[in-house]
C-alpha cells in the first residue's frame, strides 16, 4: 500500500481534476461498500448513538441506497465532513453520494459540477423569539437583535429580508448553533433565526421550551438533497429512484409493516412495478428488481423515516408542513414507476 | 578590675536560657498569612478581592458538580432527576454526567470496536514502557531496544492487521543502519549519509510489499484490522500528537542544522522549507491534507485521511522546532564548536557528543512549550471532519437525547488534556532540574 502511495503522488499532475469519471455502480460493487458522506452531527439527520452507529434522517437516504445497490443497509462506510470539506470529498471521489442536509442551489447544481437528484427534506430559514416578547409575527421584529451564523445563506436571507420590509436589525454574529443557544438564552439576542428544522431541534432542547415560539414567517428557500457526482448518469438515476421509491411507498400506503404482503403481489399495477413483480425497472437501472422492496425493507417509506428520525413522536417534533406528500398538500412528488 | 561587677551586681546569670516559642503572631499559619496576605493595608485588600472571587467561583462549580446526576438516558431526564431531588421550587445547578457515563467510551476511543478497547490500552502502556528509557535516567540503558521495537509494536496493536507489515517497515530502518555501517568503513561519511537515506527509501519503495506478504506468511500472526475512519475520541488526538511530536524533534534538528549549515542546498532548502511551513497557519494545512491532496492523487488511490494528517502536523511542528534548536545552537558560545574541532571530531561526532547536549538543553522549555502546543493544536482537525473529542463532542450533542449539552462534555475533555499537557510541563521541569550543571 505505502508504495502505491508514493507511486500515486508522482504519478498525479497528469490525472488530476476530472476524477472517477463514470461507473460509480461499479466501484460500489467491486468494492463492496457505499462510501457515503454525512454531517459530523446534526441533531435528527445525522448522529451517532451510543453504540457508535450513525442514525438520521440522512443517514437512512444512505442507508437506502446500500440496501438497494448491495443488499445490506450495513454496507456503508461513513465519512462524517463538515460544510467546507463536503463538496471536495464528493469531487474527488473520496465519496460516492453525498447525503448531507445540503441546499439544491443554481451555482452548486451548476457552477459546482454536482448533480442533485432530488430533494428529501423542504427546508426554509425561521425565526424563533420568547413568547413574552409579544411578537406574533416576523413583520413586527423591527430593531430586534438577531443572532445569526455568519457566511451562511441565512446571513444573506436575513438581510434581504429586513431590507425588503424596511425594517432595522442588529446583528449578533455567530459561530455554530451550539454557540447561538447560548447567547440567546443568556439573552444577547432577542431573536435566533437558521433554518425551521434546526430551530425546531434547538428548541426541544430548552428546559423552558413553552417560554418560546417559531414565528410562522419561513423567509427562504432551502430544498436539502442527496448529491452525487456530475457526469454519472447511471448513479445519480440510482439515488433518485431509490428516494422516489421510499417516496412513491408511502403515496401508495407501502409500509414496512406490510412491505412483504405487497410483495407478493397486489391489485395496484404501480405497486407491483415499484416492488418488482411487474416489468423490468430494476434491470433498467443495472439493479435486480427488488431493489426498490430492499430499501424500504431498511427502515420503511418516507413517512415512516420522517415519523423515527424528526416527526412529532421525536423530540425534534417536526411537523410534515411542505413535507408531506402531494395528496396531503405538500411537496412530496415522486414520477410514476412506469 | 574583673571583679568590679561582683561588686555591684547581686546576679549574673551563667546558664543560657532555653529559647521561647515565638508569639503567636510571629509563628506557623499566622505567620505566613502576616507575611503573604495581609502584609499591607493594599494586600489586604488584594486578598479579601481573591478570596472573594474564588468564593463564587466554587461557589457556582462545586454545587453543579456536587449535585451532578451520573445516571440518565437523556438530558431531559436529567432535568427530572434533578427536580425530583430538589424540588422545582428553586434553581438547583446540577452537572448531567450521564452523559459521560453514557459516552466516555466514545470521547476515548471514538468508533474503535468495543471489544478490541485493550488494544489502545495495551499500546498506551508499551508508549509509557517505551518512554521510561529515554526519559528517566533510573532506568536501565539497555531497555532503549524496547524503545525502538515500541513504534512498530503499537502500530500493529492499533492499526492491526499481520505482523509482517510493521515487521518489514522496521527493515527499512535496519537497512539504513546497516548501509550507514558499511558506507562509513569502505567510503567516506557523506556516502555513508546518503547510502542511509537511499538504501531505506528504495526498500520501502520496491520491497516492502513482498517482504510484508513473506513474513506474513512464515510467522502467520495477525490482529483483526481496524481502519483509521474507526478511531475517533481522545485517542485520535494522542495518537496524532504524540507520532507528531516524536517525529518531529529529529526533524526538527536535522532542520536546524541544516539551516546552519554552510553546504548552499541544504541551507536554503532547510530555510524554504522552515518559512513555508511556518509561514501557513495549521488549518491551512490540515484544509491541504483533506482538499487538495486528493485532487493531486489518482482517483481510487486512498491515502489514509489520518496519516495525511500525522505527516502534516510533524511537517509544521518540525519547522517550529527548528528555529527553537536553532535558538539554543546559537546560544552556544563559539568556542565550544572550535573547541571539538580541535580535538579532531568530525561533523556527526562534534554534534552528538558536544554541540547538541549543550544546545538541545538550553531549548527545554522551549522544546516543550512547542510540544505542548502541538497537542492541543490537534484538536484543529474537527475542521476538516475527523472525529477529535471536541469532533465527537458535536457528535455527541447531535443525538437528540444529549443536545443543548456543554459543559460536561468540555469539562471532560479539558480534564484529558490538562493531563497530559501538565505531565509534559512537570517532566520539563524534572529535566532541567536533573540536568542543570551550574551550583547555585
Amino acid at each position: 500500500m505505502i508504495k502505491s502511495v508514493f507511486l500515486g503522488t508522482f504519478a498525479a499532475a497528469g490525472l488530476a481534476a476530472g476524477v472517477a469519471g463514470a461507473a460509480t455502480l461499479d466501484d460500489v460493487k467491486a468494492n463492496d461498500v457505499l462510501k457515503c458522506g454525512i454531517s459530523t452531527g446534526l441533531a435528527g439527520f445525522s448522529a451517532p448513538d451510543a453504540n457508535g452507529v450513525w442514525q438520521g434522517f440522512d443517514v437512512a437516504v444512505c442507508r437506502a441506497v446500500a440496501a438497494a445497490v448491495l443488499g445490506d443497509s450495513n454496507k456503508i462506510e461513513f465519512v462524517p465532513l463538515t460544510t467546507q470539506t463536503r463538496f471536495t470529498a464528493l469531487g474527488s471521489g473520496e465519496i460516492d453520494l453525498l447525503s448531507r442536509n445540503t441546499t439544491w442551489t443554481f451555482t452548486r447544481d451548476v457552477d459546482l459540477k454536482q448533480t442533485f437528484v432530488g430533494v428529501n427534506y423542504y427546508d426554509g430559514q425561521g425565526f424563533m423569539i420568547r413568547k413574552d416578547m409579544g411578537v406574533g409575527s416576523a413583520t413586527e421584529l423591527d430593531g430586534a437583535t438577531v443572532c445569526i451564523q455568519t457566511g451562511t445563506t441565512t446571513e444573506l436571507n436575513l438581510s434581504d429580508y429586513f431590507r425588503v420590509n424596511n425594517m432595522d436589525y442588529d446583528p449578533v454574529p455567530i459561530e455554530t448553533n451550539n454557540e447561538a443557544i447560548q447567547q440567546y438564552q443568556a439573552g444577547a439576542c432577542d431573536v435566533y433565526t437558521t433554518d425551521a428544522s434546526g430551530l425546531a431541534a434547538t428548541r426541544a432542547t430548552f428546559e423552558d421550551a413553552e417560554a418560546h415560539m417559531i414565528l410562522p414567517e419561513i423567509i427562504s428557500k432551502e430544498p436539502l438533497g442527496p448529491v452525487v457526482r456530475h457526469g454519472d448518469d447511471q448513479w445519480a438515476d440510482i439515488v433518485r429512484w431509490t428516494l422516489n421509491a421510499l417516496i412513491a411507498a408511502e403515496e401508495y400506503g407501502v409500509t414496512s409493516a406490510n412491505l412483504e404482503k405487497m410483495a407478493e403481489g397486489t391489485d395496484n399495477p404501480e405497486i407491483n412495478r415499484l416492488l418488482g413483480n411487474e416489468g423490468n425497472l430494476g434491470e433498467m437501472l443495472g439493479l435486480d428488481a427488488e431493489f426498490a422492496r430492499r430499501a424500504i425493507a431498511v427502515a420503511g417509506n418516507y413517512g415512516e423515516i420522517f415519523a423515527s428520525n424528526i416527526g412529532e413522536g421525536t423530540p425534534i417534533g417536526l411537523a410534515r408542513g411542505l413535507n408531506a406528500q402531494w395528496t396531503q398538500g405538500g411537496l412530496m412528488y415522486s414520477p410514476p414507476f412506469r | 578590675m574583673s571583679d568590679t561587677h561582683a561588686h555591684t551586681v547581686a546576679y549574673v546569670r551563667d546558664t543560657m536560657l532555653p529559647p521561647e516559642v515565638p508569639p503567636a503572631a510571629e509563628r506557623g499559619v499566622i505567620r505566613w498569612m502576616r507575611a503573604n496576605l495581609f502584609s499591607s493595608w493594599f494586600n489586604v485588600l488584594l486578598t479579601i478581592l481573591g478570596l472573594a472571587v474564588l468564593w463564587s467561583l466554587l461557589a457556582g462549580i462545586l454545587p453543579w458538580f456536587w449535585n451532578s446526576v451520573w445516571v440518565a438516558d437523556s438530558l431531559s431526564e436529567c432535568r427530572e432527576i434533578r427536580d425530583a431531588l430538589h424540588g422545582t421550587g428553586e434553581e438547583v445547578s446540577s452537572a448531567c454526567m450521564a452523559v459521560i457515563t453514557e459516552r466516555w467510551n466514545q470521547l476515548l476511543f471514538g468508533f474503535y470496536p468495543q471489544d478490541l478497547y485493550w488494544r489502545p490500552v495495551a499500546a498506551l502502556i508499551v508508549f509509557l514502557a517505551a518512554l521510561g528509557p529515554v526519559l528517566f535516567a533510573s532506568v536501565p540503558r539497555r531497555l532503549v531496544w524496547f524503545t525502538a521495537a515500541a513504534p512498530f509494536l503499537m502500530y500493529w496493536l492499533l492499526w492491526g492487521g499481520s505482523i509482517g507489515g510493521p515487521l518489514a517497515v522496521a527493515l527499512g530502518f535496519a537497512a539504513a543502519w546497516g548501509a550507514f555501517v558499511l558506507g562509513s568503513r569502505f567510503s567516506g561519511a557523506l556516502a555513508a549519509t546518503i547510502g542511509a537515506i537511499v538504501v531505506p527509501l528504495l526498500y520501502w519503495l520496491l520491497l516492502t510489499g513482498p517482504v510484508a506478504g513473506l513474513i506474513g506468511a512464515v510467522i502467520p500472526i495477525e490482529l483483526q484490522f481496524v481502519p483509521s475512519k474507526d478511531f475517533g475520541g481522545f485517542m485520535l488526538s494522542f495518537i496524532i500528537g504524540v507520532a507528531g511530536i516524536i517525529l518531529s524533534l529529529p526533524l526538527g534538528i536535522l532542520l536546524a542544522l541544516g539551516r546552519q549549515s554552510n553546504l548552499f542546498i541544504i541551507n536554503k532548502c532547510s530555510i524554504a522549507f522552515i518559512e513555508v511551513f511556518r509561514g501557513v497557519p495549521l488549518i491551512v494545512w490540515l484544509l491541504t491534507a483533506s482538499l487538495l491532496l486528493n485532487y493531486f492523487l489518482p482517483p481510487g488511490s486512498n491515502f489514509d485521511l489520518m496519516l495525511r494528517v500525522i505527516i502534516l502536523v510533524t511537517l509544521f511542528a518540525a519547522a517550529y522546532l527548528a528555529e527553537v534548536v536553532r535558538g539554543g545552537l546559537a546560544a552556544l558560545p563559539r568556542g565550544q564548536y572550535e573547541a571539538a574541532d580541535a580535538l579532531g571530531l568530525d561533523y556527526w561526532k562534534a554534534q552528538r557528543l558536544i554541540i547538541m547536549p549543550q544546545a538541545l538543553k538550553i531549548s527545554i522549555p522551549g522544546i516543550v512549550n512547542t510540544f505542548i502546543g502541538l497537542f492541543k493544536d490537534t484538536t484543529l482537525v474537527v475542521f476538516i471532519g475527523l472525529l477529535d473529542p471536541i469532533g465527537m463532542s458535536n457528535a455527541i450533542r447531535a443525538d437528540t437525547s444529549w443536545q443543548g449539552i456543554n459543559w460536561e462534555l468540555f469539562v471532560f475533555i479539558g480534564l484529558l488534556f490538562f493531563i497530559c499537557c501538565f505531565s509534559m510541563s512537570r517532566y520539563s521541569q524534572h529535566l532541567e532540574r536533573r540536568l542543570r550543571t551550574d551550583h547555585s
